[in-house]
């Protein structure tokens, strides 16, 4: 067949998501973020939400996640996405608006904002990516780093008695009145990753309705940080996160 | 059309001047000498009339960083507090700054250091006009003495803000807050349009339409040799407000042998000051910086010549004395009187120290 043949749309069956552009990605091999983005930039773009859309970006790895994907973004200071985002959306509610945060900055340094946007049940969707570790500071400890789990800051593995336990944020939040959808989620297989766009949509969808705050949390590698071989992380990952932070919805109001 | 003249506190003619003006968001978080601002919006609900969004934060530094992201997208936005809050709010505000956002900042300052007192004090002049926060970047700041400029100028503030893309604060304190004076109110104006914003600030973080490039809101860039761009652009604005935007009020200082400098609630003594000195026929008068950055300078520099001398009149141990001091250049004497911690000055004491210090 030749090629002109081939390309016919009736033929396609996969394509760069619109929203993402031509700049060549920072994050590592293997890294979930690529995946995660793609993900966004897909339900955005499906749900024609594109010009209506603002992302609140953190401090850490996805700091740049402007550079990836078409949308307006407001680049946020560490921790302080929800409350960027809680602004933005009062004052823009016809406006979709979320936020993109780590664990460091997620569940540490901004738990307040994160709580307290979440308790006022803003109408935003934080996608918040869990890879136990601060991947752009090089490996230290996150406040969801696991039991035992080696890091640079916690190098003999985490220890119980000097740096507590990790924290399960998710389950935290789905307590709360203002949120109505907290749901883990993973990107490692092609079933996760159609799975995880399902929740992401429902996030985005309920932000529109005005239903309150939606969570995705995905429970992510970081092969760089971890230092291992992606193929390794994701075994790992599943081995070792999964038991601790299981897959699944932690809420989902209808 | 008849003035509309009300009596009130200067914290209630700010809220009632930020809902005037036609802002569109206020964020903050109680704290004394200033609650009446977040009190007095909450109680004129104007959500319900201009649609003007106000809520209370979880802490100072989610109410700056609500203000960062309203500011993002275009929008008339405030925050209000205290020193030890506005202490907090330091990493939003240089954000702001970095990332070239316009916004409203009030300051009713009390005294220090550390949660320290709750009654009035001008400690905060070094951290608002030298910087504050990380990096090089300028607040323009106003220094309102009466319950009227604190009405005035918070559309002023928000006026410069806007036309420089730059972060601008009201620099009063507990005296100028809680007291009481008439206040001729100013007119109400509609808050913009998305149409408006969208035309005013085409860089805002409005969601982005096909055809235009994306609007990204920062203040990072880890290349230093554009950082230093960046850089530059910031300071060739900052000269250019130098140049354009100095105010001050000068209180017989035409025939005066000896200069009172002070701002905000010491100038409002040191009118009596004046008076009284005049009144013993000593030739005094008060130069009263409106703008504390960008300083007036250039006036000072020209009364140095001439006066005998310059007193400092702060409610602080000497920090706008330095700037008079540069200005001044050692050609005259320079001194500074203040009360510390809360204490404010009697025009007597004031009057004594002149003579002390400078005769």
């Amino acid at each position: 067949m030749e090629l002109n043949e081939i390309i016919k749309p009736e033929n396609l069956v996969y394509e760069k998501p619109r929203l993402m552009n031509e700049n060549p990605m920072h994050y590592c091999p293997g890294c979930s973020h690529g995946v995660i983005h793609k993900l966004i930039a897909e339900v955005i773009a499906e749900m024609g939400m594109e010009d209506k859309t603002i992302g609140i970006s953190p401090v850490g790895c996805a700091v740049f996640a402007y550079n990836y994907l078409d949308i307006d973004w407001i680049e946020a200071a560490h921790g302080r996405a929800p409350a960027i985002a809680t602004a933005v959306k009062r004052l823009n509610p016809s406006k979709m608006v979320f936020t993109y945060q780590g664990d460091g900055d997620l569940a540490a340094i901004g738990t307040a904002e994160t709580i307290h946007a979440a308790n006022r049940g803003e109408n935003i969707v934080i996608v918040f990516v869990n890879n136990a570790i601060y991947g752009m500071t090089g490996g230290q400890m996150a406040p969801t780093t696991l039991e035992g789990m080696p890091t640079s800051t916690c190098p003999y593995g985490r220890n119980i008695a000097l740096n507590g336990y990790p924290l399960k944020i998710g389950d935290l939040l789905a307590q709360l009145e203002g949120t109505c959808l907290v749901t883990r989620q993973s990107v490692q297989t092609a079933a996760a990753v159609r799975k995880a766009k399902k929740m992401l949509r429902k996030a985005f969808e309920n932000s529109m309705a005005g239903k309150g705050t939606s969570i995705v949390e995905f429970v992510s590698t970081c092969s760089s940080g971890w230092k291992m071989t992606p193929e390794k992380a994701n075994k790992w990952m599943e081995e070792n996160m999964f038991p601790f932070y299981p897959l699944g919805d932690l809420k989902n109001k209808e | 059309m008849t003035e509309e003249v009300k009596l009130m506190k200067g914290n209630e003619a700010i809220a009632h001047a930020a809902i005037r003006y036609g802002a569109d968001g206020y964020f903050g978080y109680p704290i004394t000498p200033q609650s009446e601002i977040l009190e007095t919006l909450m109680a004129e609900k104007p959500w319900e009339t201009t649609g003007m969004v106000v809520l209370q934060a979880e802490s100072e530094v989610a109410a700056i960083n609500m203000v960062y992201g309203g500011a993002g997208t275009g929008k008339r936005v405030m925050t209000s507090s205290s020193s030890p809050g506005i202490s907090l709010k330091q990493e939003g505000i240089s954000y702001i700054a970095g990332a070239e956002l316009p916004c409203l900042i009030v300051n009713v300052m009390r005294g220090g250091p550390g949660l320290g007192t709750i009654q009035p004090s001008q400690a905060d002049y070094f951290q608002t006009v030298k910087g504050g926060g990380h990096g090089d970047y300028r607040l323009i700041t106003l220094a309102p003495s009466s319950v009227q400029e604190m009405a005035d100028f918070v559309g002023l503030g928000f006026d410069l803000a806007f036309k420089y893309n730059n972060p601008a604060i009201i620099l009063a304190d507990g005296i100028i807050g809680q007291m009481m004076e008439k206040v001729v109110m100013p007119p109400f104006r509609p808050r913009k349009t998305e149409e408006e914003i969208i035309a005013e600030c085409p860089w805002a973080a409005q969601g982005k339409p096909a055809g235009r490039k994306l609007n990204v809101i920062t203040s990072l860039e880890l290349d230093p040799a554009i950082m230093e761009e960046n850089n530059i652009r910031f300071q060739a604005k900052y000269r250019k407000i130098e140049e354009n935007e100095v105010r001050y009020e000068e209180f017989h200082c035409d025939d005066a042998e000896y200069l009172l400098i002070a701002f905000g609630s010491s100038a409002r003594i040191c009118q009596k000051v004046v008076e009284n000195a005049r009144a013993e026929g000593c030739k005094l008068g008060l130069l009263r910086p409106i703008t504390l950055w960008p300083f007036p300078s250039k006036i000072i520099a020209q009364y140095a010549d001439k006066v005998k001398g310059m007193l400092s009149v702060e409610l602080n141990a000497g920090q706008m004395v330095e700037d008079i001091r540069l200005a001044v250049n050692g050609k005259i004497k320079v001194e500074h009187f203040g009360r510390l911690g809360g204490i404010v000055f009697t025009p007597d004491e004031v009057l004594a120290a002149l003579k002390e210090k400078l005769f």
